[in-house]
């Protein structure tokens, strides 16, 4: 149905929404690729002079690159692991027949409408703390000493509050995916005489594996930049134990006002955002003809 | 058609709307600040100057690394948001020097608002080469709050010398009571250089450790420090609450107000707040002792000053001024005084409310507050000579970014993630880096 | 389905998944509950704090006092809506020519468009500051509404095209058979098809610049500050303030929270991403 005229027409359209974009990556990219030639720090104005590739020499040596990057690894993949089991079973469970399943679906997604900030505060002040929190309450019913979150755990503790934040999104669209099941034919492999778990495995896993990917693909575009839950809740300690990549950026730039440190952390940082953008899009490609 | 219509009505509406917000009337200025009882009070009897004035004030109320972080990038890149900022005794110098904030030099032609009668002290620590960049609303030295009632009980005098930290950790031993919610002691470990290291930093000093020698080389994997560090984790593990790599100031205020902590070295402007019976329940049963030596008694009370400065950029200095007299005045101090309770009223700037009869009557500790920043010495911080002033930070910009790194260092070996000596090690490298990298040395 | 489900079954089923979907909505139903509590009681016990005595609204007051929570609602819903509706007009036509003119190319646009939203938006701060500095956007509704539609505007294409790519291609072709026009075409005939797509894609991107957390603090100050920022200035403890923050927080996601609820089938009926075949 292409035909010469549809085709033009088509590059118009299209065209507001990737000279948008473009503006929108190229400007700051230009000029943070700029700044992260420059001695440039905020707090000291000297002039700004070239330095070559010094900031990334200082940006790559810094102590706590290697962990941030660790970190980032971490916790992307442990929440997308949390939400893609936890989600996986909550569709199971939500398929099934239930009482009242709409009132019990909408306390599920409640935690996805809950803005990054107030779901660390509260994480931090009303559960995790150990002397007020609920569960520094529970341990202490219970006569066990109470768990220091924020100072024996804290990267599990962060991953713990994203994942509570992302598993209604994973469950949404697992869930949804499930419910075009085809119905008939797991009957039919029922009365074949399979047994549970080779239907889950033969059929519905590769009926979701679709809607997975695409959880995976959403949850690590977002995840990757993961910064208001560590900012009130550790400021990413203690050490550098809850430093993602993000967060060492905006401690270069932002706390140390290093601003060409701080942008080369960000040139390198895209960077391996599009390493792991090249990575998901080519898993992406053969599970979605988008 | 309609559609598209709506959507384009709609998209202009909203622009139309944004438009009229960004409007605003000449007479409004925009004041960024924390949210410290002493801002929440000026931020409940600022429409008496609103009033007066017909001004109006926008309170951009933030955390206060957040603060920092907003209102530095928009005074270094000339953004102009704000009016006025709330700022310490470390950044006034830096930002002054950098031409970043409004010279109020011209406050001492104004014989109502009788500058001279802020402390010396105070005023040079909101000083760069000669003027004036900020006025305060409090200054603070550190000392030791504790708890006369538990003192009692557990059978302990309390010191009327400077006792060392090997004694303050055998007090907190015996008081720590955690099976009935009582902490032996409630230090800050939350990290950041003005959290940890505010109380970190002057207990370095006493153990005779000190950030720099005199050519700028970082000395923090000295045996002083190592032996500090060591200190303050154990006396944290054995007497401290759970949960203390996450404590900063407003944490371990608010468990102290509530009873939980035997002892406490911290900002003597939160005495009026713990002797305040309308918000701490231990009003009646908190008493005050000089903060600890070790090796020496230089620098072991920090000093602190938090001000008001108007930032260069800004467009409307004539009304900040006015509201920065009025609210640094001796006739603001009295107004706390007669609304909030002359207990509440923000502690050592001026000699005259410092002497005022009511509140001295009110605030009885206040003498000892006087007393402790009086002795605190910003020029001379540290047992053995320094080439830098400030007692629980170092007068550089870079200083910051060192701090910061040492900090989340002493915390994760607070936390037991790293040992002390790795904690030392990593911060000493990070320190050479960053002094390397500026320039200080080679 | 059509199979029958004894009651015993169907209890027992409610029963671990209300259970499950108690634990996940626990944090917000706490801190609703201490919202209405005293501070000195909302420290206490979970026991103590549901039986106890203490109940109040002064929370909400302290809160009202001390920041003027419409301003910043109002920012919230023009912010919000506005850059969703803006990201709408221009993802629309974008999608269109994606889902039915597809070039070899297409894909390729799609993914690299996706992939600007992976940037870290701190590493590039400084830039985005001195240009809303220079363009006078500091705290303006419109420039994060600017912000807002670029950060969400692949989401936006992305949902749309998969929506769009469902729509069989004859029906627009027999469209343009009658006479009709492209702009047409697009607004009388694929518009209305699309509509439950676009419904849940707008409400998507509603919620996602909603609870957008970077981009609104460092930009606005006051007169353009949504509730993000609201929420901000109780980042720091402040003797005892559980009470005052969650009912801070509640106020600040009690609207939004409200709206999934309502629209959550409209929702979760689009966000599939065009995943669901």
């Amino acid at each position: 149905m292409a035909t010469k005229a549809s085709r033009a027409a088509a590059r118009t359209m299209i065209s507001p929404a990737v000279i948008l974009l473009l503006g929108w990556m190229i400007i700051p990219l230009s000029l943070t690729i700029y700044f992260s030639f420059l001695r440039y720090n905020l707090i000291t104005p000297t002039g700004n002079p070239f330095v070559g590739w010094e900031n990334y020499y200082w940006f790559v040596t810094d102590p706590s690159f290697k962990a941030a990057m660790l970190n980032t690894l971490v916790l992307v993949g442990g929440v997308l692991l949390i939400t893609v089991v936890g989600g996986v079973m909550f569709a199971l469970l939500l398929d099934r027949p239930m009482f009242g399943q709409g009132v019990i679906r909408i306390m599920v997604i409640a935690p996805f409408f809950v803005m990054p900030t107030v779901s660390g505060l509260v994480w931090k002040n009303m559960f995790m703390n150990p002397v007020n929190g609920i569960f520094g309450h529970i341990a202490k019913a219970f006569g066990a000493p109470p768990i220091d979150f924020f100072g024996q755990i804290p990267l599990l503790s962060i991953i713990i509050i994203v994942s509570w934040m992302w598993l209604p999104f994973a469950t949404l669209i697992i869930f949804t995916a499930m419910q075009s099941l085809d119905q008939e034919q797991l009957e039919a492999a029922e009365m074949d005489g399979a047994k549970w778990p080779s239907r889950f495995i033969f059929i519905m896993v590769p009926h979701l594996s679709r809607s997975i990917t695409v959880v995976i693909l959403i949850q690590t575009i977002f995840l990757l930049s993961i910064f208001a839950e560590i900012l009130v809740t550790t400021n990413g300690g203690p050490g550098v134990s809850t430093t993602n990549l993000t967060y060492l950026i905006y401690v270069s730039s932002l706390l140390q006002f290093d601003v060409g440190m701080g942008s080369a952390g960000g040139v390198i940082a895209i960077i391996l955002a599009n390493i792991v953008a090249i990575f998901l899009m080519r898993m992406i490609g053969k599970n979605l003809d988008a | 058609m309609y559609i598209k219509r709506a959507l384009l009505n709609t998209a202009v509406g909203f622009s139309l709307a944004a438009g009229a917000g960004a409007a605003a009337s000449a007479e409004e200025i925009t004041i960024a600040t924390v949210n410290n009882n002493d801002m929440i009070v000026m931020q409940k009897l600022a429409p008496k100057w609103e009033e007066a004035t017909g001004n109006t004030i926008n309170w951009v109320v933030l955390e206060e690394n957040v603060l920092r972080q907003r209102t530095t990038t928009d005074i270094a890149t000339n953004g102009g948001s704000f009016d006025i900022i709330f700022i310490g005794a470390y950044e006034t110098p830096i930002w002054g020097a950098n031409g970043w904030l409004t010279s109020l030099n011209d406050f001492a032609d104004d014989p109502a608002y009788d500058l001279e009668d802020i402390f010396p002290l105070v005023r040079n620590s909101l000083s760069a080469d000669g003027s004036l960049y900020a006025v305060p609303l409090y200054s603070e030295t550190s000392f030791t709050f504790y708890r006369t009632d538990l003192f009692e009980a557990a059978g302990i005098e309390a010191p009327t010398e400077q006792i060392t930290y090997t004694e303050f950790a055998e007090m907190a031993a015996k008081l720590h009571d955690p099976d009935n919610g009582i902490f032996g002691t409630c230090q800050r470990g939350k990290a950041g250089w003005g959290e940890n290291m505010a109380f970190v930093g002057p207990m370095v000093n006493a153990f005779g450790g000190q950030w720099f020698d005199m050519d700028w080389n970082p000395t923090i994997d000295s045996p002083e420090w190592n032996a500090a560090i060591t200190y303050y984790v154990d006396l944290m593990t054995n007497s401290g609450p759970p949960g203390a790599t996450a404590n900063g100031h407003n944490e371990n205020r608010a468990l102290f107000k509530d009873g939980k902590c035997a002892t406490w070295v911290d900002a003597t402007s939160a005495a009026n707040d713990v002797k305040n019976p309308a918000n701490s329940k231990v009003a009646d049963v908190t008493d005050f002792f000089q903060a600890p030596k070790q090796a020496t008694s230089n620098g072991t009370g920090w000093f602190w000053s938090w001000a008001l400065a108007i930032p260069a950029s800004s467009q409307k200095a004539d009304v900040a001024k006015d509201f920065l007299k009025w609210g640094t005045s001796k006739e603001y101090f009295e107004m706390v005084g007669e609304t909030e309770g002359w207990v509440a009223v923000p502690s050592g700037t001026r000699a005259s409310i410092a002497d005022d009869p009511r509140y001295l009557e009110a605030a009885p500790f206040s003498a000892t507050i006087k007393e402790a920043i009086f002795a605190a010495d910003p020029t001379n911080p540290t047992m053995n000579p320094v080439p830098y002033t400030g007692i629980q930070f170092v007068a550089i910009p870079e200083f910051q970014g060192i701090g910061n790194y040492v900090g989340q260092q002493v915390s994760a070996a607070l936390a037991g993630q790293v040992t002390v000596e790795e904690a030392l090690a990593n911060s000493q490298k990070f320190a050479v880096r960053e002094m390397t990298k500026a320039g200080y040395i080679e | 389905m059509a199979r029958a489900v004894s009651t015993g079954q169907k209890s027992l089923n409610t029963a671990i998944a209300g259970t499950l979907g108690l634990v996940m909505f626990f944090p917000v139903l706490w801190i609703l509950i201490l919202s209405f509590k005293t501070e000195e009681n909302a420290i206490r016990a979970p026991l103590e704090v549901l039986f106890g005595s203490g109940w109040t609204l002064d929370s909400f007051a302290a809160v009202q006092a001390r920041s003027d929570y419409f301003k910043h609602f109002s920012n919230s819903v023009v912010i919000s809506v506005g850059s969703t509706f803006l990201g709408l007009l221009i993802a629309v036509p974008a999608a269109w020519s994606m889902a039915f003119v597809p070039t070899k190319h297409t894909k390729n646009v799609l993914m690299w468009m996706l992939s600007t939203k992976m940037l870290p938006p701190v590493g590039v701060l400084i830039p985005i500051y001195l240009i809303f500095r220079d363009f006078g956007l500091l705290d303006t509704r419109i420039g994060l509404v600017i912000v807002l539609m670029l950060m969400n505007l692949p989401i936006i294409v992305w949902m749309l095209y998969t929506y769009f790519k469902e729509i069989p291609g004859e029906i627009l072709e027999a469209a343009r058979m009658d006479g009709a026009s492209l702009r047409e075409e697009i607004l009388y005939v694929l518009t209305p098809m699309a509509i439950p797509g676009m419904a849940s894609t707008v409400l998507l991107n509603v919620i996602l610049s909603w609870n957008e957390a970077f981009w609104t603090l460092q930009l606005t100050t006051s007169d353009a500050a949504p509730l993000t920022q609201f929420i901000a200035s109780y980042s720091s403890p402040e003797g005892l303030f559980y009470a005052k923050l969650s009912a801070a927080s509640i106020m600040a996601i009690a609207p939004i929270l409200i709206m999934g609820w309502f629209s959550q089938k409209q929702l979760v009926r689009g966000l599939t991403f065009g995943a669901v075949k």
